[in-house]
């Protein structure tokens, strides 16, 4: 059973490949122009062996003829006679006037001869063989003399005409048979093809799940597809250094930056430090170090979506369950939500277990709850679920706050973008950029949709990062 | 407390060793890595803060040698990388803790100090004590002046930390880290949040406060004076 549906599985991916779709146009134009060949041919044949029967058969007519104008009838009839004796192809009938048969090898006139003068016929004859009558077939002209004579003059083409049927008959035979090798061809091809393909798509999915040192597999036959393997391997390459050089890019930016700004933090703590409790200048301190604060928390947002961004991260991704990411910063959001009297729900789930990093979608979903509670008015409620779909995990925040409106949906995920009505609470602006980021490290879709009224925002996790077998138990 | 400060940023380094020794500490400081890993096995040290990225010899790698030495004292690491996998690598060659640039001094001073405690060998307790108020470890059960508190999973865990560390300065971040696992910063001080609502668990209607908020640095459990 399962050896059967994988190959029906099997059949069905050849039958969709180009290069079987290739090979079935291919047959088809060849089975309709070789059909078309062998017709004119047959044809062409056929013409040209009638054309050679016809000639002889009026050389014949013609030399009986100037026969019987200088001999006359008896003459005619001698010669008739003769060349019935040489048991030839040659069939001959010579009628008096009174219908009685002088000479020749037919025993009377075919009926389908008698009415056309000098014109072609084919008919049927009797004639025996070796005891037996047999019916054949004949092609032949007749024609009347002076005199009231008829003469007919005719081959057997019988044999001929076997020969014919046979060659009609092995016609279907062989397009059948060209059919046959066509598909064969076409599958085996396609076979050959999707086993190539494979191998590219194999490597392509493991660099997607983090591997970046895979490379697509050479078979050393320089065919196209090692020419294409050569060009990805080419660009993976090209890929895996640039991002190396922006690793190293951020790493050298976080560096560069950070040492001035711990020095200017430094400076102002040891500012605080020497002035004395009671100074006035003291509150202009902490308002520098709180706006340093600020700066530094934009900069390592900034600085978090680069990494995500660039794939840096992929290397400490592990199995996690989403649903005791969902569990632990709920928790650490509820006293904050009863605070502002809003109703902080988690729907209750299975384990459900993807490919991430812990800390990265902790704090994706952080920011979204956060966002949720700073924009739902007093008495309203923040859900937050994660769930199985048939497309893979989704994880949803949903408030019943002012919501955005659905023109804005796209703008609010880039970098610095805040609506006017939240210009004013403290922020960023990156909040739901690093969750846009996080979401596209995970090959996860972050989408922010209407919860009429409120906004509900929701993480799609893909199949593939779903860890298999492990959402079971 | 004797504290080894490798550094090459000479700045940062003055301003580390002179906060440290305002602190009341003892530092010796080196500004590569090579020196700094000669100090920390020829002298004795409770502590050590040490830059991740360093000249002659990268910091992962001081560390990693003095633990094939078989020096154990406590290391924060310092660093100015940007964080994901640079906090793995850190605590996986061996460090104690680690702490990104730009950072304020209160929380590294509140951060060694945790660090030092923590190196006396306690004795495994199953209560912890302060003032009147008592945390039965096996139980699960915090009680103060004889009568129960009610406390949920995670305020048991916070007031945990917070007691063990008793007498001490424990920051937002370091709460954050240890009772949730979190290393990023949430937005809105919800940690203020929390800590309110243990304390109207274990101060209110008592006559002295035990749960006190230390001005731009973060929380202290200590007995009444």
């Amino acid at each position: 059973m399962r050896r059967n549906s994988g190959f029906w599985h099997w059949a069905q991916r050849v039958l969709q490949t180009q290069a079987f779709r290739i090979t079935l146009v291919f047959v088809f134009f060849y089975v309709v122009s070789a059909t078309a060949l062998v017709a004119f041919t047959w044809w062409n044949a056929q013409r040209a062996l009638d054309a050679q029967t016809d000639e002889t058969i009026e050389a014949e007519v013609s030399g009986l003829r100037e026969q019987y104008q200088r001999t006359g009838v008896i003459g005619l009839s001698d010669v008739i006679t003769a060349r019935v004796a040489q048991h030839g192809n040659g069939l001959y009938l010579l009628q008096s006037p009174t219908n009685s048969v002088l000479a020749g090898n037919l025993v009377e006139l075919p009926t389908s001869a008698k009415t056309i003068n000098r014109y072609v016929v084919e008919f049927d004859y009797q004639r025996s063989m070796q005891g037996e009558d047999v019916t054949r077939m004949a092609r032949g002209q007749g024609f009347w003399l002076q005199g009231g004579y008829f003469l007919l003059v005719a081959r057997d083409i019988t044999d001929q005409k076997s020969s014919r049927k046979k060659f009609l008959t092995s016609i279907p035979w062989s397009v059948g048979l060209m059919l046959l090798f066509g598909i064969a061809g076409g599958v085996s091809m396609s076979r050959n093809l999707l086993r190539r393909l494979d191998a590219i798509t194999r490597t392509s999915s493991e660099i997607v799940a983090g591997d970046f040192s895979r490379r697509v597999p050479l078979t050393g036959r320089h065919d196209e597809f090692d020419t294409l393997a050569e060009n990805l391997n080419l660009m993976l390459d090209r890929t895996e250094r640039l991002m190396k050089g922006m690793r190293e890019v951020v790493d050298s930016v976080a560096h560069d930056l950070r040492t001035p700004l711990n020095r200017l933090r430094n400076r102002l703590e040891d500012m605080q430090r020497k002035l004395n409790p009671e100074d006035p200048h003291l509150d202009d301190i902490d308002a520098a170090i709180a706006e340093t604060d600020r700066l530094i928390g934009t900069f390592n947002a900034l600085l978090l979506i680069a990494e995500a961004d660039s794939g840096m991260t992929r290397g400490s991704m592990a199995p996690i369950d989403l649903s005791v990411i969902v569990a632990d910063v709920a928790d650490l959001y509820a006293p904050l939500a009863e605070e502002k009297e809003i109703a902080l729900d988690v729907a209750p789930s299975g384990v459900l277990t993807v490919e991430g990093n812990r800390s990265l979608v902790s704090q994706a979903l952080a920011n979204l709850i956060d966002n949720a509670i700073k924009y739902t008015p007093a008495g309203g409620h923040v859900t937050v679920s994660a769930g199985e779909t048939p497309a893979g995990i989704d994880l949803t925040v949903a408030d019943s706050g002012a919501g955005i409106p659905a023109a804005d949906r796209t703008r609010v995920l880039e970098r610095f973008v805040r609506l006017e009505k939240s210009r004013n609470s403290p922020g960023t602006g990156l909040g739901l950029s690093l969750v846009a980021a996080v979401a596209r490290m995970h090959e996860a879709k972050l989408v922010l949709g209407d919860n009429a009224p409120g906004l509900k925002a929701t993480i799609s996790f893909p199949r593939t990062f779903v860890k298999k077998g492990a959402n079971r138990e | 407390m004797r504290i080894l400060v490798v550094e090459d940023d000479l700045e940062a380094q003055r301003y580390l060793v002179n906060g440290l020794k305002e602190a009341g500490h003892v530092v010796d400081d080196a500004a590569d890595g090579d020196t700094g890993l000669t100090l920390a096995l020829s002298r004795p040290y409770d502590c050590a803060i040490i830059d991740r990225m360093l000249p002659k010899m990268d910091g992962l790698n001081v560390v990693a040698e003095m633990r094939e030495h078989g020096n154990t004292m406590p290391v924060l690491f310092l660093s100015a990388l940007s964080e994901v996998d640079d906090r793995v690598k850190g605590l996986k060659a061996g460090g104690d803790d680690y702490l990104t640039k730009p950072y304020a001094f209160v929380e590294l001073l509140a951060r060694i100090d945790a660090l030092m405690r923590r190196r006396a060998p306690a004795a495994v307790k199953t209560k912890l004590a302060v003032g009147d108020l008592e945390l039965d470890l096996l139980t699960r059960t915090a009680t103060r002046e004889a009568q129960a508190i009610d406390l949920q999973p995670r305020e048991f865990r916070l007031l945990e930390y917070l007691m063990r560390h008793a007498g001490q300065v424990v920051t937002r971040t370091m709460l954050l880290e240890s009772v949730w696992e979190y290393h990023f910063d949430p937005q809105t001080n919800v940690i203020d949040v929390h800590i309110s609502r243990l304390r109207a668990k274990i101060d209110k209607g008592f006559q002295t406060a035990l749960l006190h908020t230390v001005r731009g640095a973060g929380y202290m459990i200590r007995a009444a004076k």
